[in-house]
């Protein structure tokens, strides 16, 4: 694929990660603040609540959404960091075969979570 | 000869991020964004096999939640909640003027010199108080709240 192809897949899967982690980041991290404008998410990380959202069809799908478009986004940086450094095209080779293998490996185990435990 | 193969050594290697002569501060926000980026994707990994424990039912994961609930994770995950910040706001900065937007248009280089660079900067101003503001709503929800 073209080093511009995946340059704004990147900058897509950015503006995708904006989004849905930013909620992600508000609900678990910022419950006190919205309490106070009534929007206060309850017992975020208790297992009955958790389970319970895990089997909605929305979250299961937005989570493997964002888990796709972070594992994209987060490996394609670290590649243009290593990248950087001018390596032979070889080692180039081999980080980019390491990094589509990990990232398919990550994406098929988060994936088959949210599947099995949505089917639960 | 490929435009690749004329691509000129990198001697600096990663000193580069921080040293290299007069740096301006959207380069200093850039070895920032790389490095908060280089900690999210290292929690995030992490945070795909705890989210896994959910395989071996409620009891599996409560445990797995009762294993971070110190004040050392706490801190973590707030050091994270501040990467998250500066990164996605640096991030909006960077689409915007990744796509034209905010940059002015080409002109010729005549003295006194605007750079785009110049052009860019109080967007760049604004999303750092944005992302100082979402940091200090979290610290507060963090440790105050």
């Amino acid at each position: 694929m073209r080093e511009s192809t995946l340059w704004m897949l990147n900058i897509i899967a950015g503006a995708v990660i904006l989004v849905l982690l930013g909620v992600h980041m508000a609900i678990m991290h910022l419950d006190a603040i919205l309490g106070f404008v009534g929007l206060a998410p309850s017992g975020t990380v208790e297992a009955q609540v958790v389970f319970a959202r895990s089997r909605q069809a929305l979250f299961m799908t937005t989570y493997i959404i964002l888990l796709g478009a972070a594992l994209y986004h987060g490996l394609y940086g670290l590649r243009k960091i290593v990248f950087e450094l001018t390596l032979s095209k070889i080692v180039e080779k081999l980080v980019d075969w390491f990094l589509i293998i990990a990232g398919l490996a990550l994406f098929v185990y988060g994936g088959y979570v949210a599947i099995a435990v949505f089917l639960s | 000869m490929s435009a690749e193969n004329k691509m000129l050594k990198n001697r600096l290697g990663l000193l580069g991020w921080v040293s290299a002569g007069r740096y301006g501060l959207e380069r200093y926000a850039y070895t920032l964004h790389r490095l908060t980026g280089l900690g999210i994707l290292l929690y995030f990994i992490l945070h795909i096999f705890v989210t896994g424990s959910r395989l071996g039912g409620t009891q599996s994961w409560a445990d797995a939640m009762q294993r971070f609930e110190n004040p050392y994770f706490k801190f973590g995950e707030f050091l994270l909640f501040l990467a998250f910040a500066f990164h996605a706001l640096n991030g909006i900065r960077l689409i915007i003027t990744e796509l034209g937007i905010m940059i002015g248009k080409p002109e010729r280089p005549l003295f006194p010199y605007v750079t785009s660079l110049h052009k860019q900067r109080p967007l760049f101003i604004i999303v750092m108080i944005v992302a100082a503001i979402l940091m200090i709503l979290g610290g507060a929800d963090f440790y105050l709240i």
